[in-house]
């Protein structure tokens, strides 16, 4: 059965159906990552160009990885070293690229609906690996696959998303992607990080964090930056960290067996206590693990199953 | 040379006149409107026949930017001429935001020379309030006025300096012409490119919520009780500034203001599939905003209406949202748009003529909008039956940038004539 849309731009426009068919893709290609050979020839010879217009280690080495553990090639171009810092706009660039033929286009950039745009102008399947403020639903499906292998049903679970949800693209795509999923959602943070009439999204919204994960199943913690303070959004990192980092001490008002996720990369000690990253409760690393196989999922996935073999 | 122009709806707000009437125009002057049929044709009189047609004094349009000097590629005088009589518009006011900027008298001559040599439509100039646009020293009000300029406006950039802009309003009474403010606090938008609401939160992008019009209009009514001046407020968009407007007009203060269609048309939903033919400053507000504008349509609050013509180019559009250019082009929408409201029963047909052509002309001062026995002939004629799909292909305007590519609307400019000459006809494309 094919995805009900080509491109993968966000978790909005995926459906309850393809979020279900690309964790279950993904829960069958994890196995290939243990293996002493970790690729399988599904993809050969197709070509993936991870176009990245902001800076990425993570998020551009996972889909290198994953595209290479089907066998694909993998080009990676990034924002300094693409023709963008010569003037060339962002639809010609890609335009560009198109006529080299590839397969599918993984694209970054700093702006939201860049990939949306991108869509318009290019034929090939694009994947959108964060634009702006708006979606990064690829992050968002490795989250439910991690929440998924831990608590087995989606449904009915209660998730706290905490800190700056105003400029999280992974807020974003994870309320509508837990939404199709039947998950209820709370956003918790400071008021001038909470974007507006958020709640007309259908999600609850709490700005006392100890109060907000007591009957949660997951707790999402957000990267802080600290360009907010500069911004008047945020008063100091240090007053931050008093209201809003998750320590073990605040955890104790959660249930025992809640999840803690985190996007990463995490800064130590102001979103989150360093003892609550390493315990016992976080799979943070269970998500860049699982950020492969989603990832191979995808491709798998866009570029059609008829002319490929997972074994 | 005499016109005949029979068989028409003559609406002309300015001398009352709602009927059927023929007008004849010897040269440039209208010299008889009489009951139809009372003027006899001859051999020497060309007719146009205006059958189920509305007559009405030309389109004023006090808000346009037409790009020259400075961004040719963009718009020149003569493609915004041809596009605004394409529009039924005879007469417009041309924003100073060129480059070089239009805050001296070299810039207002140049502008009106152009507009000389295109002999299209009117143009009038706006100066100025501060030179540059900067912010920081007013224009010479006096010597833009003796060039040409009928009003003063830093539009798109607002006089945020609130003492700056009570000299303002103070100096521009010795000229008795109108501050026209783009009313935004720019402290509040900074980066800014959509309303902030739930469309913007779901989009991820940087809003420009409603209260940075809402008190720099009310900073503008507060400065002008003191100041005595005159206030234009220009595009209206936000719901809360109308009844602002509302209540200072309620006081008796000098102030007035105009609307765009598209604020009266669209909402921030528009702005969904990152379109950015639907960015615009003001942006487009919520569906709340667009009934309090109706609103203000309806009970006279809002003065005109105006377009905001902002020709850009492909280049300027075809990016990222929140890099692209602020807004649209609006010169060859507007009558239909406006004919929405009569057809939503917001306003009559009557009310929209009038708000396209006499009380523009009044508000500025202008000898223009109306059909009077001796006026100069600025006519237009359109069918306000006559349905068509939008193809901003087809605009005149040098640029293309509309969001209403694809709407069906009725209403259709079948000649426009600027001082007895025809210098649009539908059936010449």
């Amino acid at each position: 059965m094919a995805l009900s849309t080509k491109n993968i731009l966000g978790t909005k426009e995926l459906t309850q159906s393809d979020i279900l068919q690309i964790l279950d893709t993904a829960d069958s290609f994890k196995e290939i990552s243990t293996r002493a050979i970790k690729k399988v020839p599904a993809l050969r010879g197709k070509t993936i160009i991870n176009l990245f217009f902001e800076p990425s280690t993570r998020t551009r080495t996972s889909f290198e990885i994953a595209g290479k553990r089907l066998s694909a090639d993998v080009i990676n171009i990034s924002g300094s070293t693409s023709s963008t810092v010569k003037g060339e706009n962002l639809i010609d660039t890609a335009r560009n690229l198109e006529a080299m033929s590839p397969d599918i286009l993984v694209v970054r950039h700093h702006c939201s609906g860049a990939a949306e745009l991108l869509s318009q102008f290019v034929n090939s399947p694009i994947i959108n690996a964060g634009d702006g403020a708006h979606e990064h639903p690829s992050q968002a499906l490795l989250d439910l696959l991690t929440i998924r292998s831990h608590k087995g049903d989606l449904k009915g679970l209660k998730v706290a998303i905490v800190g700056d949800v105003s400029h999280s693209r992974v807020a974003r795509s994870n309320i509508r992607a837990m939404q199709t999923m039947g998950m209820k959602v709370r956003v918790v943070g400071p008021p001038p990080l909470i974007p507006v009439e958020i709640e007309r999204l259908g999600v609850e919204v709490s700005h006392n964090l100890a109060e907000a994960i007591k009957d949660v199943d997951v707790i999402m913690v957000l990267r802080i930056q600290l360009e907010r303070q500069n911004q008047g959004l945020l008063s100091s990192l240090r007053e931050y960290s008093n209201y809003f980092c998750l320590t073990s001490e605040t955890l104790a008002q959660a249930q025992d067996d809640v999840l803690i996720i985190h996007p990463g990369p995490v800064n130590r000690g102001i979103e989150i206590a360093l003892d609550v990253m390493e315990g016992p409760r976080s799979l943070i690393l269970d998500q860049v693990t699982n950020g492969v196989a989603i990832r191979m999922a995808l491709f798998y996935l866009l570029l059609g199953e008829n002319n490929a073999n997972p074994n | 040379m005499q016109t005949l122009i029979k068989n028409g709806q003559v609406i002309d707000p300015a001398n009352q006149i709602d009927g059927p009437f023929d007008i004849l125009i010897d040269k440039r002057k209208i010299s008889a409107i009489e009951p139809r049929g009372k003027i006899p044709e001859s051999k020497n009189i060309s007719v146009i026949d205006a059958k189920d047609c509305v007559v009405a004094p030309g389109f004023c349009d006090m808000h346009v930017h037409f790009r020259e000097p400075g961004h040719e590629y963009k718009e020149t005088i003569e493609t915004g001429c041809a596009s605004a009589v394409a529009g039924g518009f005879s007469t417009v006011a041309v924003m100073p935001n060129t480059f070089p900027v239009n805050d001296n008298h070299s810039i207002t001559e140049l502008i009106l020379s152009q507009a000389k040599k295109t002999n299209l439509a009117n143009v009038f100039p706006i100066g100025a309030i501060t030179k540059g646009l900067k912010g920081e020293t007013l224009s010479d009000m006096g010597e833009l006025k003796e060039a040409g300029c009928i009003g003063y406006s830093d539009d798109g950039k607002p006089v945020m300096d609130s003492e700056l802009m009570r000299r303002a309003l103070e100096y521009s009474r010795m000229f008795d012409l109108p501050c026209i403010q783009h009313s935004e606090i720019l402290d509040l938008t900074r980066e800014g490119c959509m309303n902030e609401g739930i469309i913007s939160t779901e989009l991820g992008l940087k809003g420009m919520p409603v209260e940075a019009e809402d008190i720099m209009v009310f900073r503008d009514i507060c400065l002008l009780r003191k100041t005595g001046g005159r206030l234009h407020v220009a595009h209206i968009s936000s719901g809360g500034a109308v009844e602002l407007v509302r209540q200072a007009k309620a006081k008796g203060l000098p102030v007035t203001c105009e609307v765009a269609p598209h604020h009266f048309t669209l909402t921030e939903e528009a702005c969904r599939n990152y379109d950015t033919n639907t960015k615009m400053s003001p942006p487009l507000r919520t569906h709340e905003d667009l009934e309090l504008i109706k609103e203000g349509l309806r009970d006279g609050t809002i003065d005109i209406i105006a377009t905001d013509h902002a020709p850009h180019d492909v280049a300027d559009k075809q990016m990222e949202f929140s890099k692209a250019c602020f807004g649209i082009v609006g010169l060859e929408t507007a009558l239909p748009l406006t004919l929405k409201m009569v057809d939503e029963k917001v306003i009559t047909l009557q009310k929209a003529v009038d708000l396209l052509t006499h009380q523009p002309s009044r508000l500025f001062n202008l000898d223009k909008g109306s059909l009077g026995v001796g006026k100069d002939a600025d006519i237009v004629i359109f069918n306000p039956k006559t349905q068509y799909t939008i193809e901003p292909e087809k605009f005149k305007s040098r640029s293309k940038n509309s969001p209403y590519k694809g709407w069906k609307v009725r209403g259709k400019v079948l000649h426009t004539l600027v001082a007895g000459k025809t210098v649009y006809s539908a059936d010449n494309k």
